[in-house]
């Protein structure tokens, strides 16, 4: 019972995180992708087809951040000064990100137009990266001492299996991005990028294929809840699915449906690594006693009540005003006065 | 340098370049709901054109709020791990707050705001701005909960942990958000983010009368700014004595160096000095027993002296002092200005003084300079401590981040932050040089 609370945050972080995963992954998807369209037109097609919701994408990781903060200090400071050049990159990609957006159509120059192509591309790139090699990390393991410091360096963060499931996850927003750009756009530009969702596909099945087998393979702890509790091997099942689904979708010319199948195969590989992680937030390896978990890294149940609280009276309003906003914003691309 | 002077200066740059922008947007924000307002309510298209064309500066400055706000909210991670493990229990929950009742809404309804105007009916638009405003205002609200628990802790309590470590635990929630300081700070910074708003308008509105450009749409706007920055000016004057007389209260060795006031007795205000700190003598013109009077309605009640703290428990005094006093003759200087406004207006002189219109030029530098400087007073007059009375900036540091790599990141935030700034100059001033008419594709085409 004394790991209620913490298990609901756990939860709840979990999905402010894959929030962040299902929403973010598109918009940096399609910046990833940015680079590949070569001309101006079609490129702020690209920019405006996220120009008005990617801001508001990224404040599921920014709220997330701060709930990890709230419900869980000790994973927060742990991560964030264990991982400090690393996350100082992540920034200073975000960064670049955000202003890129923001500045790239205000002046008419090609070279300005093209710096900013370039840098919303690849920081977006590098944004994909290091999120995925963060994750890998935590799951993989880091070396933590007893009083929950880490104890490596910069490049014990850079291990084949975190890398692994940094460019797992690059592939993964990068099909989801293609697959949202078809959405957004018509024409001849909307069958050259149907191609792309083919590639894309290709490349992330092939990612997800080895990443699972090197799991499999070399991090068995991902394991262990499943095997305690073998009814979540539905949560495995159906992120085979929903992945199974979007080439099923995309061949029937469901684009929506893609769509749909990529957001739930985003939702289930989060839950996916929740499970395996759970109730450790970050593997200790190589001493596992020293793992941060909903035990020793949780703040009072008092703390995590009233966060609750916050959760139930805000994320209903978050939610319905989100979904009013894509509402409005549905449908095609078309360039304004307004636009970037 | 050493791991805690290079974290201090890191955390100092960062918040002091993040602070230009959200004080502009929550400003702004305000005066661009009574833009939308007035032409809801009127439906002149002056008043759309004004939405309009102040929507376009606000977009630019969101976006630099945005982008360099996100590195706020790692960077007690980052580099303050020690003082995160220490508060978190309290202080998280305030910034997952600020995500889930400010960001969201504010980013959410800046969609509409930016690219909404053709999609949405007017009263729509004009819900969705009011809206980015109101999330502007609540952002201010849950930082300036975090920060004035920092200056002023309450509604906690210190547990020891199964490790050896304690940390500060939430006992009642409404103690910790509306501890001692916080109503007063929040009044003070909101009324600091409507002058910084109110004189941006001011600034850019008589800069093209003095061009003799878009003559009908920059007095429109410099009448609505004027009458914000003329309140907010007035009423920061009251939030400041307010704030002051909290500080005599709760942080009496911040008030003493705000002051340069070492022994403890009656104590006058200086209008000017100068703090030597190796004989603690402060020497200036300084009106007798206007501190005492201010903070406690007795010319000859005593004010607690820094002598009354050891030496390792004051802050730095004379650069406190000095910071302090710039803000405040600032805050006169504003309020002289917005009110010498408000009298050529009812004179109906308003147009016909260009020293007063060159001079609202200038202006908008000025509230900029008191936000930073007031930050300053109040971040360093905490000092020694990191959560007053209670742990000790140098005992806050992150312990695994090595003095090269704060380095590193010190300098790589140094040229990010000047490249930003000098683009968001170049990109505001090529906005307000041809902005109000031209849109980037047509000038493309011409």
């Amino acid at each position: 019972m004394n790991d209620l609370w913490p298990t609901i945050w756990f939860i709840l972080v979990g999905v402010l995180f894959g929030g962040y995963a299902i929403l973010d992954g598109f918009d940096l998807g399609v910046g990833a992708l940015h680079l590949f369209v070569k001309n101006d037109k079609d490129r702020r097609v690209f920019l405006n087809s996220i120009g008005p919701i990617w801001d508001g994408n990224e404040v599921w990781l920014v709220t997330g951040g701060g709930a990890l903060f709230a419900a869980f200090p000790e994973v927060y400071a742990t991560v964030f000064s264990g991982f400090y050049l690393a996350f100082m990159l992540l920034l200073v990609a975000l960064i670049f990100r955000a202003v890129a957006i923001e500045f790239r159509s205000k002046q008419p120059m090609k070279w300005w137009r093209d710096l900013w192509d370039a840098s919303f591309s690849v920081s977006s790139i590098v944004s994909s990266l290091l999120v995925g090699i963060a994750m890998g990390n935590i799951a993989f393991g880091i070396p933590l001492s007893a009083d929950h410091e880490y104890a490596g360096t910069f490049l014990r963060l850079l291990t084949p299996y975190p890398l692994l499931v940094g460019v797992t996850t690059l592939a993964l927003f990068t099909m989801h991005g293609s697959i949202y750009i078809v959405l957004k756009t018509e024409g001849p530009l909307q069958v050259r990028l149907k191609k792309w969702v083919k590639n894309t596909m290709i490349f992330f099945i092939l990612c997800y294929a080895v990443t699972t087998l090197a799991t499999l393979l070399f991090v068995p702890h991902m394991l262990t809840t499943l095997r305690q509790y073998p009814v979540l091997f539905i949560v495995p099942l159906l992120s085979v699915l929903s992945i199974a689904n979007i080439p099923r979708n995309v061949s029937l010319g469901h684009g929506f449906g893609a769509f749909l199948s990529s957001c739930a195969a985003l939702a289930s590989l989060m839950a996916l690594f929740g499970i395996g992680m759970y109730p450790a937030l970050v593997y200790s390896d190589p001493h596992p006693e020293f793992s941060l978990t909903i035990v020793n890294a949780a703040s009072s149940v008092k703390t995590l009540k009233i966060m609750t609280v916050i959760a139930a009276i805000g994320m209903p309003l978050v939610l319905s005003y989100t979904a009013s906003i894509y509402w409005i914003f549905r449908g095609k691309v078309k360039l304004d006065a307004h636009s970037y | 340098m050493d791991a805690l002077a290079l974290s201090r200066a890191q955390f100092g740059f960062t918040i002091a370049f993040h602070y230009i922008f959200p004080p502009l947007s929550i400003g702004l924000g305000l005066i661009l709901v009574l833009m939308e307002s007035f032409y809801y309510s009127t439906g002149k298209k002056l008043y759309l054109e004004m939405a309009r064309f102040w929507t376009r500066i606000f977009g630019l400055i969101f976006a630099m709020g945005v982008s360099t706000g996100i590195v706020m909210e790692f960077e007690f991670g980052t580099n303050w791990s020690t003082y995160s493990r220490f508060v978190g229990d309290v202080f998280g929950s305030a910034l997952a707050a600020e995500g889930v009742f400010a960001f969201f809404l504010e980013s959410g309804f800046l969609a509409l705001l930016l690219f909404g105007w053709d999609r949405i009916s007017p009263r729509v638009h004009l819900f969705a701005t009011s809206m980015v405003a109101l999330g502007a205002h609540f952002s201010a609200v849950w930082i300036v909960v975090a920060n004035s628990w920092q200056q002023t802790p309450a509604g906690y309590h210190l547990v020891g942990r199964p490790d050896g470590s304690t940390r500060a635990e939430v006992t009642d929630f409404w103690q910790a958000v509306l501890n001692p300081s916080t109503l007063s700070r929040l009044w003070h910074v909101y009324m600091g983010a409507w002058q910084a708003g109110a004189f941006a308008v001011l600034s850019v509105s008589a800069y093209y009368l003095l061009k003799n450009k878009n003559r009908d749409f920059a007095r429109a706007s410099l009448k609505i700014a004027l009458v914000v920055a003329a309140f907010a000016s007035l009423s920061q004057l009251l939030s400041g004595h307010e704030s002051a007389v909290t500080v005599s209260e709760t942080q009496p060795a911040k008030l003493a160096a705000y002051e340069g006031h070492y022994g403890t007795g009656p104590a006058g205000l200086y209008l000017f000095g100068w703090v030597d700190e190796k004989t603690g003598q402060t020497h200036g013109l300084a009106i007798p027993g206007l501190l005492s009077w201010l903070v406690a309605g007795k010319s000859d009640a005593p004010v607690t002296g820094l002598d009354q703290f050891p030496p390792d428990k004051r802050p730095p005094v004379n650069i406190v002092f000095q910071t302090y006093h710039a803000m405040i003759a600032i805050g006169f200087a504003l309020i002289a200005l917005s009110w010498w406004g408000l009298f050529l207006w009812w004179r109906g002189k308003l147009w016909d003084s260009p020293w007063f219109l060159k001079a609202l030029v200038i202006s908008v530098l000025l509230p900029q300079a008191a936000n930073q400087l007031g930050w300053f007073s109040a971040e360093v007059g905490r000092q020694p401590y990191i959560v007053y009375n209670l742990m000790k900036t140098s005992d806050a540091l992150s312990k695994t981040v090595k003095p090269g790599e704060i380095m590193t990141s010190l300098a790589l935030f140094g040229f990010i932050y000047l490249l930003l700034f000098a683009l968001f100059i170049y990109l505001l001033n090529d906005k307000i040089q041809h902005g109000l008419h031209m849109k980037v594709e047509q000038r493309r085409r011409a």
